[in-house]
């Protein structure tokens, strides 16, 4: 029995749906969301969303947000949320490069330590964004 | 009287030009409130669901103010941020004066001293003008903002008030409600309340019902409003700035129309007077020529 999900930003509605399975970052670790979960709060990590539905898989990056699991519904409220074939890869590596350059150019914890944080985020988006667009695989919508 | 023709001829031809920019004008923003509203309507969704998320966590047991210094309400208002809301550009018929007009009106109504955040060119030049204290001028967008592009303002809001230095938060922005009606609006965004707000519609509520009894928390309730709070106090301001948006383009859209028609009428009064003036002298002309010929025929009769 599928079960609704719906992945939106602030922006707007990224994905709704019927899925079969949903996996993802949380703050306490990788969750596998089936049909029937117990109800769930949780905040997420950067990383990676997996919606499965039809023996096909559409992949996302996410950048963190909330996500709310019913019974019989997912709900992913995202800062960011890209599908996998809308990720540019050239724009990924190149943030990737300038975080790691300011990182080892000595923005220290110390000193800035909001603005350490930042770069360390924008490294893990990219690093999650490289990792999801070399992974492309077709979307189950066709 | 040639002179004179030039000069006419010169006039309706700039008359003309500037209709033709007019309109363009005119057009351009009837595309830009399409776009504003739509961004408006996409972003209720997240509005919506965030808000259901939030009544939830405001029903666990305990009082809502104790939950997130965001959603508590100070006893002492000491001090009151209000954001306002314009425009870089004039053109815009009465869009700017009248949501200035009506921050203002509300922030004498307040006891308290008031302390101002702007957007927009329009709004910082009036509110200098009238002597009001203002705290942070930021710089507005090109085109269509994206959610990032409010960051800033809403992190400077969420910082005061957190930080203590003022007690309530407003924003004046134009709300949009139809292509010839904009309502300029003052409204709190800061403490939260949890009351059903205008921004999320009905409709995306209407699963509230659905909600589980029983959550899990990872990690804890207050991490996770730690993180829906300050994200949906800036979806409500960019909300805000997604309706002031569409609200100047359909004020410009309006007076560019207004401007094109009068320019309408201007030609053809133009034209009417320059048609006449050409006839006059073509008349002229040819009453000179006649008389000529006369002249001429009379004299060669004399003479013969």
């Amino acid at each position: 029995m599928p079960m609704q999900c719906e992945i939106v930003t602030q922006e707007r509605l990224i994905f709704s749906g019927e899925v079969d399975m949903v996996v993802v970052d949380g703050q306490e670790g990788r969750l596998g969301i089936l049909p029937h979960h117990t109800p769930l709060l949780t905040t997420l990590k950067i990383g990676e969303l997996v919606v499965r539905a039809n023996r096909g898989e559409q992949r996302y990056a996410i950048g963190g947000g909330v996500l709310e699991v019913r019974p019989d519904k997912v709900t992913v409220l995202a800062d960011v949320a890209e599908a996998s074939d809308e990720i540019d890869l050239n724009r990924a590596l190149e943030a990737k490069a300038r975080a790691e350059k300011l990182l080892t150019e000595g923005i220290k914890v110390t000193s800035h330590p909001e603005e350490y944080a930042n770069l360390t985020n924008a490294l893990l988006r990219a690093n999650v964004r490289l990792k999801i667009a070399r992974r492309r695989q077709g979307g189950f919508e066709g | 009287m040639a002179g004179n023709e030039r000069e006419m001829r010169l006039r309706i031809r700039s008359v003309k030009n500037i209709s033709q920019v007019t309109r363009a004008l005119e057009s351009v923003s009837a595309a830009r409130v399409r776009k504003a509203q739509q961004a408006v309507v996409a972003s209720r969704a997240y509005a919506g669901r965030a808000f259901e998320v939030l009544q939830y966590l405001s029903k666990q047991p305990g009082k809502v103010s104790a939950l997130h210094p965001l959603l508590a309400a100070r006893d002492e208002v000491k001090k009151i941020q209000i954001i306002l809301l314009t425009s870089d550009r004039g053109l815009a018929g009465a869009y700017n004066t009248n949501v200035v007009r009506t921050a203002l009106q509300f922030a004498r109504q307040q006891s308290q001293p008031v302390e101002w955040l702007t957007l927009g060119r329009k709004g910082r030049d009036l509110l200098y003008r009238v002597g009001a204290k203002i705290a942070a001028d930021f710089e507005t967008f090109r085109g269509s903002p994206a959610f990032t592009d409010v960051t800033p303002l809403a992190r400077q809001a969420l910082d005061d008030f957190i930080s203590g230095r003022v007690d309530e938060v407003y924003v004046a922005y134009t709300d949009y409600i139809n292509a010839v009606k904009q309502v300029p609006q003052v409204k709190r965004i800061l403490p939260l309340s949890l009351e059903l707000t205008e921004q999320v519609n009905a409709e995306n509520v209407s699963e509230k019902a659905g909600l589980a009894r029983e959550y899990v928390f990872e990690p804890s309730a207050s991490a996770l409003l730690d993180t829906i709070l300050p994200r949906f106090t800036q979806v409500t301001l960019y909300q805000c700035v997604l309706e002031s948006l569409a609200s100047e383009h359909s004020a410009r859209m309006v007076a560019m129309r207004n401007a094109t028609e009068n320019a309408k009428d201007l030609i053809v009064g133009l034209r009417l007077a320059y048609n006449k003036s050409r006839q006059l002298n073509i008349t002229s002309d040819l009453l000179d020529i006649v008389g000529g010929v006369e002249a001429l025929a009379k004299s060669t009769q004399q003479n013969g």
